[in-house]
């Protein structure tokens, strides 16, 4: 389904900030697979993520996904084909527009936008019942500005708008890193209903390791801008927190995977 | 003194409703889109300068406003341009285009500073939509009702809020909205930012020519400096609307009508402040930009002070 090539990704280049992010990475996800990503604060997740997206180009390599080449294409274009939540519960959503609003914009992802009516009442029902999977209480408050809502609310909103239309691949980055625990395991939760539901192909970044041993049928861990562990099927599921954390000291060659990597 | 007033009131609301479809341009710009456009000061002119030499040579009064629009979205095409497809911050972009048009606007007069409409010419007068005249004419009874500006450019005023409230309703309209609301949203929804803001800076800069258009009419000339400050009174009736009846107008359509009524205020004032003391008329520009000038920093200080601060998306907030 995702098919990455050897991409490269350096930021600044050329000046004294230049970072190399990304420095070779190749990823095949099959369909409906569930990937987890660990790794620590810069080793480049959030680089790979976007690359995907296309929120900037690649150096080098190539972005495949499902059979077409997105690797030129612009983010907007690659959105018909993937469903995001971002890192911050801002950037999801667009806080001035009803929560209706905010869905219908995201029923029509891929679609030819045109002027027939921007919400119909058909929709509005759809929505309603959508949000009650949610249990966040939303499905009452449909024309509620979505500025008015909490972080959790929004993320949630964003999961629930990334999969409105069935994306061929979900990029979560850190969905629930901003939420407290009880939000954020009912995100998690809602989540997984999700891609169970509807077999999503999904990359989920998370800084927890029992997260993202629970979750997902495979896991990878970057270091540096490379992807230093990639574990599936029951070598996945049998894996364990120090487990992980002494796969992760070899591979790496240093035992500061306490310090990188938090625990929870 | 307050008889004097009384007489100018229907020429201040009247000039106010025209300036108030430039305001709706701006609140367009500005509040949808989150961008600050200031080609608004030339392509009110273009709008005035194109309409008067092109009904001046004999077009019909409709197809010369149209056609004025046209110009008016040419100039947002070019600031739109030079923002999306160069990279040039939106200020700039703006302020590059205006400088541009100032050259351009005096090139469509025959490089001259003033072009006028013949309306010792009862014919030419006749077929005008508005003009200072009709204000006279009506009070006397010379004219219907119907011809007063005050009606003529309010039902216009209402015909074009009625056409924006449909539009951004409609799919690519909310895209628009998402688009000024959180672009990256926008961008992962499928949306072409890029294309959007140049749509609507276009949509934007055709109402502003279309006030000009009407401005231009309304005093039976046009001349290049007629669009000197004109963001400032945008940006002062948008905000004055807001101030006024944010409270009470929710919906889309009163917002936009709230910024129409935020020009009449404002040019009634004016009128006030020149009615009821000695002022120089040349102080109005400085009294404008100083009166604008607090109204954007009262929310602003307001959000510092009292700590109620509204969550918003994106990152590109001016
Ligand atoms: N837009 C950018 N411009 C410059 N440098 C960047 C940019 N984005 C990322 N970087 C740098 O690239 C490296 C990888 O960043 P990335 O955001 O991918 O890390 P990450 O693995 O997601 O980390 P975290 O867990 O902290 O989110 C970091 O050193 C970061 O500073
Ligand atoms: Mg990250």
């Amino acid at each position: 389904m995702l098919e990455i090539k050897n991409i490269f990704k350096t930021f600044n280049a050329g000046t004294v900030n230049e970072k190399q992010a990304l420095r070779g990475v190749s990823l095949s996800i099959a369909d409906g697979e569930f990937v987890t990503v660990i790794g620590g604060n810069g080793a480049g997740k959030s680089t790979l993520m976007n690359a995907v997206a296309g929120t900037y180009p690649v150096d080098e390599g190539s972005i495949v996904i499902g059979d077409v080449d997105v690797t030129h294409l612009p983010e907007h274009k690659r959105a018909k084909y993937i469903g995001r939540v971002f890192q911050d519960p801002m950037m999801g959503t667009a806080a001035t527009m009803q929560i209706e609003e905010n869905l219908a914009l995201a029923k029509r992802r891929g679609k030819r936008r045109t002027l027939r009516i921007g919400i119909s009442k058909a929709e509005r029902e759809e929505y309603r019942e959508l949000l009650k999977i949610l249990d966040l209480g939303l499905e009452d408050r449909l024309t509620a500005k979505v500025g008015l809502l909490s972080g959790g609310q929004r993320q949630a909103l964003t999961l629930l708008m990334a999969s409105l239309v069935r994306p061929k691949l979900l990029l979560l980055d850190e969905h629930t890193a901003a939420l407290d625990p009880k939000t954020a395991a009912k995100v998690l939760e809602a989540t997984q209903k999700i891609v169970e539901r509807d077999n999503l192909t999904t990359l989920m970044i998370t800084h927890n390791m029992k997260d993202a041993i629970t979750y997902g049928n495979r896991l990878i861990m970057m270091y540096e801008g490379r992807i230093v562990i990639d574990v599936s099927g029951e070598e996945k599921k049998n894996l364990t927190v120090p487990q992980l954390l002494e796969l992760f000291s070899k591979v790496s060659g240093s035992d500061e995977a306490d310090d990188k990597l938090l625990l929870s | 003194m307050f008889a004097n007033f009384l007489n100018a009131l229907p020429g201040a609301v009247s000039q106010g409703l025209i300036w108030g479809i430039m305001a709706i341009g701006v609140y367009i710009t500005y509040r949808i889109l989150d961008l600050s456009d200031l080609t608004v000061d030339g392509s009110i002119c273009t709008g005035g300068v194109t309409f008067v030499v092109l009904f001046s040579s004999g077009m019909n009064i409709w197809l010369a406003m149209l056609i004025a629009m046209v110009a008016g979205a040419l100039t947002g095409l070019v600031t739109g341009l030079l923002h999306t497809l160069c990279g040039i911050p939106a200020i700039l972009a703006g302020i590059l285009t205006q400088l541009g048009l100032w050259s351009v606007n005096l090139a469509i007069m025959g490089m001259k500073a003033n072009v006028s409409i013949n309306v010792i010419d009862k014919e030419m007068l006749n077929k005008l939509l508005v003009s200072l005249r009709f204000v006279q004419d009506v009070a006397k009874g010379d004219r219907p009702f119907w011809q007063h500006p005050i009606f003529v450019v309010g039902v216009f005023t209402l015909v074009i809020i009625a056409a924006l409230y449909w539009f951004f309703g409609r799919e690519v309209g909310c895209g628009l909205r998402a688009t000024g609301s959180n672009p990256n949203m926008a961008r992962a929804q499928g949306i072409n930012t890029d294309v959007n803001k140049v749509i609507g800076l276009m949509l934007a800069n055709a109402l502003v020519a279309l006030s000009g258009a009407l401005l231009a009419q309304y005093q039976s000339y046009a001349d290049i400096n007629m669009g000197r400050g004109a963001i400032v009174i945008g940006l002062a009736a948008v905000i004055i609307g807001e101030v006024v009846f944010s409270k009470i107008f929710r919906n889309f359509a009163l917002k936009l009508l709230a910024v129409s009524i935020g020009a009449i205020i404002y040019y009634v004032v004016i009128q006030a402040v020149l009615s009821f003391t000695s002022i120089n008329s040349n102080y109005l520009k400085l009294i404008s930009a100083v009166v604008v000038a607090i109204f954007l920093a009262v929310p602003y200080w307001k959000g510092k002070y009292t700590h109620v601060k509204v969550t918003k998306g994106g990152s590109s907030h001016a």
